[in-house]
């Protein structure tokens, strides 16, 4: 019944299709959804439907219309409502809204008022988000007369908003009914799983929307972000505590409370599960965003003397501390919630918040979103996600990372962001070592050459070194290594912390690898020095020589650095092993072509090491000195990891030791859920709202999918299964 | 044996300061032990940096691998030794001019009272790949070496110019073994580079009897100058080179502070690993 009076009207006024933008609601599905009906046909969102079938397209700012006829011409076109010119010459305004909102506009005589109803009701019971579209036509005089009195407010210097609503008020009454839509807006697979995993890795989450306080609870709830044994905290609770807390600064410290070393009394008595439920306007107006009034200024504009300037500085600045107190207070509340929702928040507000949390915590923040409205938050954060969706490319646009869905954060952070971690500082600590232990030998040296900076390798193994000798191993180990597989990394999002305190690398690994540099580059010195100091060669060529210690040397330091990284690997390869035992041939094979006589002959000056490799590696005199000084490099290391791996371990040591266990607990898991498939449970959602700029969606996870057939069922018979969800 | 000569008592003191060149003097010394198979001389320098990295740099291996124009025109790094009286030093460079030039001779006292002399082979002692790859003579085939090395001059410190060195053909000019020897830079400040081989005669007789000898030195080379000290150094080698008991003290060592690790960490491990499988993983 609804699908025949939608039908009608739509064919009578032209079609509409919106753009999913910032402030609209009524998303292009809609309207392809409503044509697909009658036409049977399928159609992409929006444009690409009104371009195969020809449509004239005009846009607006934010609003696009696909005309049938394309002599309709655009009056005016705001949120949300649309004045038309139709081509026999009337006017029509156009209206979409809220049913609640729209219902008190119309005109007495609607005669589908009920079915309407009716069919929101059976709407609303299947967690659908509806829409009201109402039309009205208007007589020229009526428009020029309205029309001035919206140029008017519009250009109005006061009040400009509330003058503007009033206009809109004066116009929007007598409406006739055109009919009523729905979405399907369902909550992403995953989310809850995903929000709980995130929460177990340390994780504050936040959401941050447009929606009012009964949605964005709801949607809380749904997605485990609140549980039942969650006490809520609204703003206005939180009002007192803040107040009280600035009152004690105030006291403590006088005029420049900020100066007050922070004393870290808790808001709350411990214990307890909190979340904070904010809105928008009370976060305007309790971080004191609002801008001085213009008559204050307008009074002090020239201050006459000295003193006033003086005094006008004093107060910004006092204002200006008094502020960030303000803000850092929030901060530290907000932070000792479990979670915060703030609905109703503009774009603006959205990047405020993350802006607040970036700056009065050292935190790292990532913000989530999939409509244009995000992005400005997706910008502000440390790092931004967008959600590529229905809502179009714009935060995909502006943001670091995008993927489809939101469940793919938690693989995102858990397993590729601490990967990514985990190698990087491993392949910093491990480069700091190599080059530590190259290049520290030439102090060594320089006790017994006099001091005269003569190199103790040939200058070909010096260019060679870091370009070919060491450079793949460790390559390699920075993009491929995992120190515990991803399946497990997401069953244990406690592996996450490391990253968040920073404990893989900071001043006390940093020197620990220096450390460690230094004493290789000794040993690597040292032990080829006692052999050399009295020996000679196997026929009695003295091997003494500078070039046979300087390929002693740098065979051992490529051998030992090479076997290092070995130990440090975690996660072996083909690739990784081919890489350790190819640096080392490769070295040895580009010293022998090096040393061979055939380059001394081309290059006499160029390559001096004429004979030295074969003449020096033919004694097995140097290869034991070699092993030696391998060996007394790495014993040290290997029994230091053992130990601290087995007193100390840490968790991702744990889950290493005993991965082969877990992995057959998840094979034995995961039979067992073949059988079962869960049932998400749907809290009813009247998640619309009417005021411009606040229309908006939750920005914490959506798709809009088109999903015909339930409501086929639902409106062509008349039936309903009620599956309404008692809210909490 | 050291013979620098520091010490009065020692015969070489006279050398110090020469009133007359070259100046000859003799040590005695005796062996307690008779040296088996071939037998190496070396003579070694203390205090002396053949390692200084202006000194290593102060060659031209294209002059010293035969190049003509090389030969006439040397390298800017054998400043300051790279011409004198206008004319082109060869071998130029500060490594070439500071060959080692003291000749010894071994002999030994035997019951008469003729002392023989032992026969001491002086070619072989080089590298075969710096004899016949890295060095060579200017090319000229039939033409004798002072005419191939026309136009230069011999190197300031030196007596005989380099053409001069030896009477062998093979021995001669660039490819002199001892000169090889010498430009081949030593690593420490305290070295030893092969002088001479003494051959091994036959099985029956050792190559150098117990009993005593005497070196006859004709002492050119100063070090006094710099309190650098000068050594004849007479050994055998094995497998492993020459005596040196640095690396069997130093894998002894390693080897068994090695074991006692491998003992306590079993130890630890057996502790640990039975406490371990009960522990849970707490995250």
């Amino acid at each position: 019944m609804g699908r025949q009076l939608l039908n009608r009207r739509w064919q009578l006024h032209g079609w509409l299709i919106h753009n999913v933008s910032s402030y609209f609601v009524s998303p292009s599905e809609l309207f392809c959804w409503t044509l697909e009906e009658p036409q049977g046909r399928e159609g992409a969102a929006g444009e690409e439907f009104g371009e195969k079938r020809g449509y004239a397209y005009e846009s607006k700012s934010d609003v696009h219309f696909l005309l049938r006829n394309p002599t309709i011409t655009l009056l005016l076109a705001f949120l949300p409502l649309l004045l038309v010119r139709t081509p026999e010459g009337n006017i029509r305004l156009y209206c979409k809204g809220a049913d609640t909102v729209i219902y008190e506009r119309l005109h007495r005589m609607n005669p589908t008022k009920q079915e309407t109803q009716d069919a929101l009701d059976i709407f609303a019971s299947e967690t659908l988000r509806t829409l009201c579209l109402c039309y009205k036509e208007i007589e020229e005089k009526e428009f020029q007369e309205w029309n001035k009195k919206f140029m008017a407010a519009s250009i109005a210097s006061t009040n400009r908003d509330e003058a503007l609503d009033k206009v809109y008020e004066e116009i929007e009454k007598d409406l006739i009914l055109l009919g009523a839509t729905a979405i399907e807006d369902r909550l992403q697979d995953g989310v809850p799983e995903t929000i709980s995993k995130l929460s177990k890795a340390d994780i504050k989450i936040w959401v941050l929307t447009g929606d009012k306080k009964e949605t964005a609870e709801n949607i809380g709830f749904a997605c485990e972000l609140l549980t039942e044994d969650t006490t809520i905290c609204y703003g206005e609770d939180i009002n007192a505590l803040l107040h009280t807390r600035m009152e004690n600064q105030r006291n403590r410290g006088g005029v420049y409370a900020k100066f007050v070393p922070p004393v870290h009394e808790p808001f709350f008595p411990t214990g307890g599960n909190r979340a904070l439920i904010i809105t928008g306007s009370w976060l305007n107006e309790i971080l004191l965003e609002k801008k001085t009034k213009k008559s204050n200024i307008l009074k002090l504009k020239f201050p006459r003397t000295e003193e006033e300037r003086r005094m006008r500085t004093q107060s910004k600045r006092r204002l200006e501390a008094k502020k960030e107190q303000q803000q850092q207070n929030f901060v530290d509340l907000a932070c000792e919630c479990s979670a915060v929702i703030c609905c109703r928040v503009t774009p603006k507000q959205k990047a405020m918040v993350v802006d607040l949390v970036k700056r009065y915590k050292k935190a790292i923040t990532l913000a989530i979103g999939d409509g244009a409205n995000d992005v400005n938050m997706i910008k502000t954060a440390h790092i931004g996600v967008g959600i590529s969706g229905q809502e179009g490319m714009q935060a995909v646009m502006s943001s670091d990372y995008s993927f489809a869905q939101f469940r793919y954060l938690q693989r995102l952070l858990l397993v590729h962001g601490r990967w990514s971690y985990i190698r990087m500082c491993k392949f910093l600590r491990y480069f700091f070592y190599k080059n530590f232990a190259f290049t520290l030998v030439h102090f060594w040296y320089s006790f017994f050459n006099g001091y005269s900076a003569q190199t103790a390798y040939e200058d070909w193994f010096i260019t060679l070194y870091n370009l070919l000798y060491s450079s793949l191993p460790v390559l390699l180990m920075g993009l491929l290594d995992q120190d515990v597989s991803d399946k497990l990394s997401l069953r244990f999002p406690g592996l996450y912390v490391v990253g968040q305190r920073d404990l893989l690398f900071n001043y006390r690994r940093f020197f620990v690898s220096l450390l460690h540099g230094v004493l290789t580059s000794m040993i690597l010195f040292f032990i080829p020095l006692g052999a050399y100091l009295q020996t000679v060669g196997q026929d009695g060529e003295a091997p003494s020589d500078y070039q046979s210690f300087a390929v002693t040397i740098a065979s051992a330091l490529i051998i030992t650095v090479n076997f290092q990284i070995g130990l440090d690997t975690s996660y072996w390869t083909f690739v990784n092993a081919f890489s350790i035992f190819g640096s080392i041939a490769l070295y040895f094979g580009i010293m022998f072509d090096f040393h061979s006589a055939g380059i001394h002959v081309l290059f006499p000056s160029a390559f001096q090491f004429t004979g030295t490799a074969s003449n020096a590696l033919r004694q097995p005199y140097i290869w034991l000195t070699i092993i030696l000084t391998v060996a007394v490099c790495l014993l040290p290391v290997i029994a230091i990891r053992f130990l601290s791996m087995t007193i100390w371990p840490s968790e991702s040591d744990k889950i290493q030791k005993h991965r082969k266990r877990l992995k057959a607990e998840e094979q034995w898991k995961r039979r067992q859920n073949v059988f079962r498939r869960g049932m998400s449970t749907r809290r009813s959602a009247y998640a619309f709202s009417h005021q411009p700029g606040y229309a908006d969606l939750i920005s914490s996870g959506r798709s809009i999918r088109k999903k015909r057939s339930p409501l086929d069922g639902v409106i062509a018979d008349g039936t309903a299964e009620y599956r309404r969800t008692v809210e909490s | 044996i050291d013979y620098t000569g520091t010490d009065p008592s020692s015969p070489c003191n006279k050398c110090l300061s020469p009133n007359e060149t070259p100046c000859v003097c003799t040590i005695n010394f005796t062996l307690e032990q008779s040296f088996e198979g071939n037998v190496f001389m070396y003579y070694g320098l203390s205090n002396f940096y053949q390692n200084h990295r202006r000194y290593v740099k102060s060659r031209d291996d294209s002059q010293l691998n035969g190049d003509p124009s090389a030969l006439l025109n040397p390298s800017k790094e054998c400043e300051p030794y790279r011409r004198n009286e206008d004319k082109p030093i060869a071998p130029c460079g500060a490594i070439a001019n500071s060959m080692f030039n003291d000749t010894l001779e071994l002999f030994l006292v035997g019951n008469e009272s003729d002392p023989t002399p032992i026969i001491l082979k002086k070619k072989g002692i080089a590298w075969w790949t710096d004899k016949n790859v890295k060095f060579r003579n200017p090319p000229g085939g039939d033409i004798p070496l002072e005419e191939r090395f026309k136009g230069t001059t011999k190197p300031v410190n030196w007596v005989k110019p380099v053409y001069m060195l030896d009477s062998d053909q093979d021995n001669n000019g660039f490819i002199n073994e001892d000169f090889i020897v010498w430009m081949r830079t030593a690593a420490l400040p305290t070295f030893r580079k092969l002088y001479r081989l003494i051959e091994r005669t036959n099985d029956l007789h050792p190559t150098l009897p117990a009993g005593r000898y005497y070196l006859n030195i004709t002492y050119n080379y100063p070090v006094h100058s710099f309190d650098g000290r000068k050594r004849m150094i007479l050994s055998t080698i094995s497998w492993m080179g020459g005596k040196n008991p640095f690396l069997g003290i130093a894998y002894i060592a390693i080897g068994s502070i090695s074991f006692l690790l491998g003992v306590v960490l079993l130890v630890i491990n057996h502790k640990y690993r039975n406490s371990s499988n009960t522990a849970d993983i707490t995250i």
